[in-house]
This record gives C-alpha cells, sequence and structure tokens, in this order.
C-alpha cells in the first residue's frame, strides 16, 4: 500500500505534447456537441434548449427495435403528448423562416396520430361542408330535393388518404434518388416526410369549413391564404433537401411539392362544393354531382 | 440396508439409502370416488329453459343500457362486457337510417352495409388508437363502451323519424336539431365517463378527439336523414 506522502496530485500534459511524443497513441476526444464532424450531424441532429430534447435524442436510438409484427412496434409511432400535438398543429400554420418544420417540433419523433386523425377529420370536414354548401346554394329551387350524398364521403377519403400517403413516398423515393447522386446534408425518413405532410393538411380543415360561405371570391382567398401558410411550411422544410441539387432540379421538386398541394385544394373545392349561380333548370339532374360544366352555362 | 454411523451422524444420512424390504407390502386399491349428480357445485346451464337463457342476457343488457342513460363513474360496462347491446344498437340505428332517401338513381343516404361498416370500423381504430397512445382498457372493453354509448342516438334517430311524420319543415328540423345535439352531447360525456380513468394523464385529449369525430359523423348521419318523397314537389328543409 502507497504512503499517503506518495499521492500527490499528477500533473497531466497538454494533449498535443502528450501527443507529440507518441504519434500511435489512440485518442479520445470528448468536446463540445456542436464540433461533432459533419457526418455525424445527419443522425445526431442539432441539440435544442428544450429540456426534453436530450430525452428524445437518447430514446431515438432504442425505438423501432421490436420486430414490424409486434404491437409494440406501432406503438412507438404514437409515442406523443397532448401538447406536443398541439404545438406541432401550430407550427404546420406558422410559418418561421429559418424554422425547420422537422427539426423544430418533430425531433426524431415522428407521429402516425397527427397525420391519421387530420385526414380523417378533413375527410369529414369536406364532405359535411360540401353537403351543407349545396343545401344552402341550391335553397329555394323547387327541383332541388335534398340528399345526404354519402358516397363522396368514400371519394373524399380516397383523394386525401392517397395524397397523405403516395405523395410522401413519392418524394422519399425522389430525394433518395438525388442524395445517391449528390451528397446532401439533410435527409429526411419516410415517417418525417408523411408526418410533414399530414400536419401541412390541417390548414385546410378550417378553409372547408369556410367554403360553406356561398360566396365565390370569398372561397378563392381562403385557399390562397391556406396554400401560402402551408406551402411555406413545405417549401421551408423541404428546401435545404434540396438546395444542394442542380438548381433546376430543386426548382422542380419545390414546385412540384406546391403545385400537388395546391391540386389537392383546388379539387376539392370544385368537386364537393357547387358554384354559387343559378343553374339551367334542364341540368337539374347534374346538380347532386356537383360538376363544374354548369359554371359554363350562365343563365345571366 | 441403512447402516448408521453413530460416529459422525450427518443429517439425512439416513436416506441417502434406502431400499424397501420385502416385508412391507405395497399394494391395495385405488378407486376414485363418483360425485353423484347432487352434490355438483356448479350449476349447469345447459339444462335449463331457453327463456331464463336468453332473459339472463336481456337483463345484463338492459342493466348496461341504464349505466349509460346515467352515466357515473362505475366499472359495470366494463368488468362484465359484451357485444350483444352493441349489436343490438348498430342493427337498429343501420335499419333506420336505411330507410330514406331511396332515390335508385342518385347516391343518397347510407346503405345498411354502410352504417354498420362505420360503426364497427370506426369503434376498432379508436380503440386501437386508445391502445397504441398507451391505454390500459383491453379490445373488447372499449369495443362494448363504445357501442353501449350509441343508445342516446339511437333514442334520438327514433324521436327524429316521429317527428318525420308529422312532416318535413323548418320547425321540425329545429328539434330534431335540438335532439340530435343533445344526444350527441349525451353520448360524448357518458363515453368519456367510462374511458377515462383508463387513459395516460397527459394524452387525454388526444383519445377522447376521435370519440368525438365518431359520434359526431353519426350525429350527422341521423341529423340529414329525410325521407324519400314520391314527388321533387317543394322541399324546403333537409
Amino acid at each position: 500500500m502507497a504512503a499517503v506522502g506518495d499521492l500527490q496530485f499528477q500533473e497531466f500534459d497538454d494533449a498535443e505534447n502528450l501527443l507529440a511524443a507518441n504519434r500511435d497513441a489512440t485518442t479520445i476526444s470528448i468536446g463540445d456537441p456542436n464540433e461533432k464532424p459533419t457526418n455525424q450531424r445527419r443522425s445526431l441532429g442539432n441539440w435544442s434548449r428544450n429540456a426534453d430534447s436530450d430525452k428524445t435524442e437518447l430514446l431515438a436510438g432504442q425505438r423501432k427495435s421490436a420486430a414490424f409484427w409486434t404491437f409494440e412496434y406501432y406503438q412507438a409511432f404514437f409515442d406523443v403528448d397532448t401538447y406536443q400535438v398541439l404545438d406541432r398543429i401550430k407550427g404546420s400554420v406558422l410559418p418561421l423562416p429559418g424554422k425547420n418544420f422537422v427539426r423544430l417540433y418533430i425531433r426524431s419523433n415522428p407521429d402516425l396520430y397527427g397525420p391519421l386523425w387530420i385526414c380523417t377529420t378533413l375527410v369529414f370536414a369536406i364532405a359535411i361542408s360540401g353537403n351543407i354548401s349545396n343545401f344552402l346554394v341550391h335553397l329555394g329551387q323547387p327541383q332541388y330535393h335534398y340528399m345526404p350524398e354519402f358516397r363522396k364521403v368514400t371519394i373524399a377519403a380516397t383523394a386525401i388518404y392517397s395524397y397523405a400517403w403516395l405523395v410522401p413516398l413519392a418524394l422519399w423515393g425522389f430525394l433518395m434518388w438525388r442524395n445517391s447522386k449528390v451528397m446532401n446534408i439533410v435527409s429526411y425518413s419516410f415517417l418525417e416526410i408523411v408526418c410533414v405532410y399530414g400536419y401541412s393538411l390541417f390548414i385546410y380543415i378550417p378553409a372547408a369549413i369556410l367554403w360553406i360561405i356561398p360566396i365565390e371570391w370569398v372561397r378563392w382567398i381562403t385557399i390562397l391564404v391556406a396554400m401560402c401558410l402551408s406551402g411555406s411550411v413545405l417549401v421551408i422544410t423541404f428546401w435545404p433537401a434540396v438546395r444542394d441539387d442542380h438548381r433546376r432540379i430543386a426548382i422542380a421538386t419545390i414546385s412540384a411539392v406546391l403545385i400537388l398541394h395546391a391540386l389537392l385544394a383546388v379539387g376539392c373545392k370544385a368537386y364537393f362544393f357547387d358554384a354559387p349561380q343559378i343553374e339551367v333548370p334542364g341540368l337539374s339532374g347534374s346538380i347532386a354531382s356537383g360538376n363544374r360544366t354548369v359554371t359554363a352555362v350562365k343563365t345571366h | 440396508m441403512a447402516e448408521a454411523d453413530e460416529a459422525s451422524k450427518p443429517l439425512f444420512a439416513g436416506l441417502s439409502d434406502v431400499s424397501i424390504s420385502e416385508d412391507i407390502p405395497v399394494e391395495g386399491e385405488i378407486t376414485v370416488p363418483v360425485g353423484s349428480p347432487s352434490h355438483d357445485d356448479e350449476y349447469s346451464t345447459l339444462d335449463e329453459p331457453v327463456k331464463e337463457t336468453i332473459l339472463r342476457d336481456l337483463k345484463a343488457v338492459g342493466k348496461k343500457f341504464g349505466h349509460v342513460m346515467y352515466p357515473k363513474k362505475s366499472t359495470t360496462l366494463l368488468r362484465d362486457w359484451d357485444l350483444w347491446g352493441p349489436l343490438l344498437l348498430c342493427v337498429t340505428l343501420a335499419l333506420m337510417l336505411q330507410g330514406g332517401s331511396a332515390d335508385s338513381k342518385e347516391d343518397g343516404g347510407p346503405q345498411f352495409a354502410e352504417v354498420f361498416v362505420i360503426i364497427w370500423f370506426g369503434s376498432v381504430i379508436i380503440t386501437l388508437n386508445s391502445k397504441l397512445l398507451g391505454g390500459t382498457i383491453s379490445f373488447f372493453q372499449s369495443l362494448c363502451v363504445l357501442g353501449y354509448c350509441i343508445l342516446p342516438l339511437t333514442v334520438a334517430m327514433i324521436v327524429c323519424r316521429l317527428v318525420l311524420l308529422g312532416g318535413t319543415g323548418t320547425a321540425s328540423f329545429i328539434v330534431r336539431f335540438i335532439v340530435v345535439v343533445a344526444s350527441f352531447g349525451w353520448s360524448t360525456f357518458a363515453s368519456t365517463a367510462f374511458l377515462a380513468d383508463s387513459q395516460p394523464p397527459n394524452r387525454k385529449a388526444l383519445v377522447v378527439y376521435p370519440v368525438f369525430l365518431f359520434y359526431f359523423v353519426i350525429s350527422w348521419m341521423i341529423l340529414t336523414f329525410s325521407p324519400s318523397h314520391s314527388d321533387g314537389a317543394t322541399d324546403t328543409g333537409p
């Protein structure tokens, strides 16, 4: 046993000096997290100041270890609290330049609760609002018989669910393909893209309710405002993923995202909401199906 | 032969070498006493009259109806769950919703199959959602609660049909609207009273919202039910 006097604090030299002595020694550097090398940034993400960011970063590696046929695998996608869902919804309608939706709100915890229930609510909101709006538009016309057009719910569901799943799939595949050609700093997983798209559809729910008002220019203004808000969230999210690519491909990708987003809104409005104009009595049989050719036949 | 060593007698030493001597008889009779049926503890439900069987189930269903109409925090619905009540309510609702707007060429109200699918598929999705969010309720218990809480809406449907017999004007629409809104609130309140305790505390709103949407869609189907007209006469309201 060593004597007490031998227990002196031993001064260690600086790392460089020690390394100068022995070039081949193995070294471990434990530095500031922000100094981590670039190629690790993709998996670690940004360290933000929120309290639960550490927990989610640590747990991110532990998730998805269950097999895909077990219940626990899917439980990992519903690991959100009420305030988190509300925060994500808020983030999807308030685009802040420079604040990436995925980095800020999702942070390696993509959930399927938001996309699933926002899409379901949107389906019913569009179907019900369309029904009410048609009723108000044709109020007082003698040959109009009100029917709850229940078939339209199925059509709305198909359209919205395929938009919410197939477009992210296509975008993810496209980004993966470009990633193999051009090294991008930022890349998103499939679930994160589904999450962004699901939450970006939220703005259309109040828009669909506002479409009940049978005034044409109100509807168009609503579409424009909704498009601007959620479209800019999408642009801010996906611009970092494509900006390292060729200029034309980047612009084309972003425009495709925006055009599809607009097409969904305009298509829903056209199909489910009749134009508030007086129709020719002879076309009363086609009122219920809400086709737009009626607007071409104006009686005044 | 057991050799007893007195000098160093460890515990259980005698057991290490056990043999049975031949003069101990190992034979006998093994009989199982057959109990007479009169001493049976279980009451065999196979022998009772059919009326009793049906009445017992109907009474259980009726008791649960009572719990739904006066919802207070009780575990009866959860403990003895059954799916007879939900099936009965679902079939009744679907039959009553089907009889209207039967224009064969235009699409009208929901068909029987559509109502059935919406109710059962919706209940399954809500139950899965609740379990995925970490709820401790079992699958069938949740189906049972959601199905039983359709009872106020079924009552509203019956009332609406009776009101529609009197006419389809604006007054009947207002009456029907109030009845449907009241029963929608009742259903949602009853189901959250039963389901509340089994949810994790910071996700209660996430679980309640789909239930709200589910009953809202059913209420919408009830409210927009319009009986078929033989002529396209003046119709000022749904």
